[in-house]
């Protein structure tokens, strides 16, 4: 649009100010909080045994869903792209219902399938597997709010690279697998790749679902989101600004590697 | 990003030779993992919690819906939602705009900067809008526990869709048509009225319906900064995590249900405008 100068500058303003006052200043603020009591007392903040340990929970349970997420989100692609069964849309919208579902109802449909009076809850507890308020349910609950990523990201791909290369592997006698793993799985690695850092960005910070189902038991359930809420609650502040400091550490990165993945997949 | 579609009709004339590549093999097993995955992490939960509403019958159903409380948290939620939809649209097409089209330094920061609400835990969000529009505030502007409040989370953690659904079309649209208009004698604000509007609608709907469905649903940034205040700022999210605390579950779950059926209604809404966006395109 061939705008006026005072017009462009006037849209540059509003688009940089909305942008200032709901992210940049917020951020800036929140940093400037946690490290007002020194970069001692931060660390001091989240190296307290509670604080290591919700740390080393939240990595075991993203090193559990990610990668599960991540095997099915590409059969559910190669599913989608590329085979022609009937109540493929169906298959879709399923797919796509953890985005849309509030994360508590998610929880709590969880709490109901696999808690003490669940349908599956008391024959679990009788083979000795306790689910809800538990690490197996926080790990389920991540399952099925990182559902559709690795999904959303691989189908596209696939689409757009056709199969001719595959079919050409097919025609010159490779398996399958010969197939899966020296064609399409090359072609499609950023976008696994970009699907796998949005799945771990939203396993490690995922409140909602897992708060609902992990009953908050102390050093045992509690991970680094549940001990940020855990410690403003307690007007615990710094200790709160300490621990989201360190999520917000795991969120930048995550940022940078999903900025440099997708010029990767760009320039493919 | 979340806004591509995963229903993009197939290419034709590949369609008909990846029966053979995909194969029998992949069609059983693949059809049977993905079946069987989303049977027990998604449909069989979902399913419980429908039962367990029902469980006290459907009056009982019906009560813990329509509590003065329930309908008032939902009206709350419903109304707050389509507020934040509207104002993220247009921030979006403000920002897809400032990004694709005006050049300043430091835009590729900024372009980086819209997902950071992706990346970051939502329980940080509701953190970070705290310390500076919190009871600390070093502004002054203290608006916690205020509905404003709670747009203002809701704003945060939907800005990329807005954003991220608009910018790929603005990149691809034909500048032609803009630069015929104005030799035409069109005005900046007529141009973007009659030609870069239309065709932005389908996107700019579909990141309105995305950045709905998700404020509908929101807690994680939330929880903290509504203060939770029945009749006022209490979203439905966070009535049903109260409910869950007070150990009624059959109630939470009625509610939850109701939520349901709203986010189904949503994805089939927004269904309805990417087959709408993709006809348009044609």
């Amino acid at each position: 649009m061939t705008a006026s100068p005072v017009g462009r500058l006037s849209i540059r303003v509003f688009a940089l100010g909305y942008l200032a006052l709901l992210l940049a200043i917020p951020i800036g603020v929140v940093l400037y909080r946690t490290f007002e009591p020194g970069v001692g007392a931060v660390i001091d903040s989240i190296t307290t045994p509670a604080a290591v340990s919700a740390f080393w929970l939240t990595i075991e349970i993203a090193a559990i869903a990610v990668p599960l997420n991540t095997i099915f989100g590409i059969v559910a692609a190669l599913v989608l792209v590329r085979t022609r069964i009937r109540g493929k849309w169906l298959l879709q919208a399923v797919i796509d219902l953890p985005f849309a579902i509030s994360p508590v109802v998610i929880g709590l449909a969880l709490f109901l399938l696999f808690g003490r009076t669940g349908w599956l809850g008391p024959t679990l507890t009788d083979w000795g597997i306790q689910v809800i308020f538990s690490v197996p349910g926080m790990v389920l609950a991540t399952i099925f709010v990182c559902l559709p990523f690795v999904v959303r990201e691989v189908a596209p791909v696939l689409r757009e690279i056709g199969d001719e290369q595959e079919q050409a592997a097919a025609t010159l006698g490779a398996s399958r697998w010969q197939t899966f793993r020296r064609i399409t799985l090359p072609a499609i690695r950023w976008g696994v790749a970009y699907g796998v850092v949005l799945s771990t960005a939203r396993a490690i910070g995922e409140f909602g679902a897992v708060s609902v189902v992990s009953g908050k038991i102390s050093g045992e359930t509690v991970t680094l989101p549940l001990l940020v809420e855990n410690r403003y609650s307690n007007f615990d502040l710094s200790g709160a600004y300490a621990a989201s400091a360190l999520l917000a550490v795991i969120a930048l990165a995550t940022l940078l590697a999903m900025t440099v993945l997708q010029r990767k997949g760009d320039s493919r | 990003m979340a806004a591509t579609a995963v229903t993009a009709p197939p290419k034709p004339g590949r369609t008909s030779a990846s029966r053979r590549v995909g194969g029998r093999g992949l069609t059983g097993l693949g059809v049977g993992v993905v079946t069987l995955w989303l049977s027990v992490i998604v449909l069989l939960p979902l399913a419980a919690l429908t039962a367990k509403s029902l469980d006290g019958g459907l009056s009982a159903f019906w009560d813990s819906v329509t509590s003065r409380q329930a309908i008032a948290a939902l009206k709350f939620t419903l109304a707050v939602s389509v507020i934040v939809a509207v104002i993220n649209a247009i921030a979006g097409v403000a920002i897809a705009w400032t990004l694709v089209r005006d050049e300043f330094p430091g835009r590729r920061v900024v372009n980086a900067v819209i997902d950071l609400p992706f990346a970051m835990p939502t329980i940080v969000a509701g953190i970070t809008l705290l310390a500076l529009w919190g009871p600390k505030s070093p502004v002054g502007v203290n608006l916690a526990f205020t509905q404003v409040s709670v747009a203002l989370a809701l704003l945060f953690v939907t800005l990329p869709f807005g954003v991220r659904a608009v910018q790929p079309v603005l990149i691809e649209l034909d500048r032609e048509m803009e630069e015929a208009a104005a030799s035409l004698g069109a005005s900046g604000p007529t141009i973007f009225r009659r030609i870069v509007l239309p065709n932005l609608m389908p996107a700019v709907l579909s990141g309105a319906a995305l950045a709905f469905a998700r404020a509908v649903g929101e807690f994680g940034s939330v929880v903290l900064i509504s203060g939770n205040k029945p009749f006022d700022t209490q979203v439905s999210s966070v009535f049903i995590f109260k409910q869950i605390e007070s150990d009624n579950a059959t109630g939470a779950a009625a509610v939850s249900v109701v939520l349901l059926a709203v986010s189904l209604l949503m994805l089939i809404a927004l269904r309805v405008i990417e087959s709408w966006g993709s006809r348009h395109d044609r």
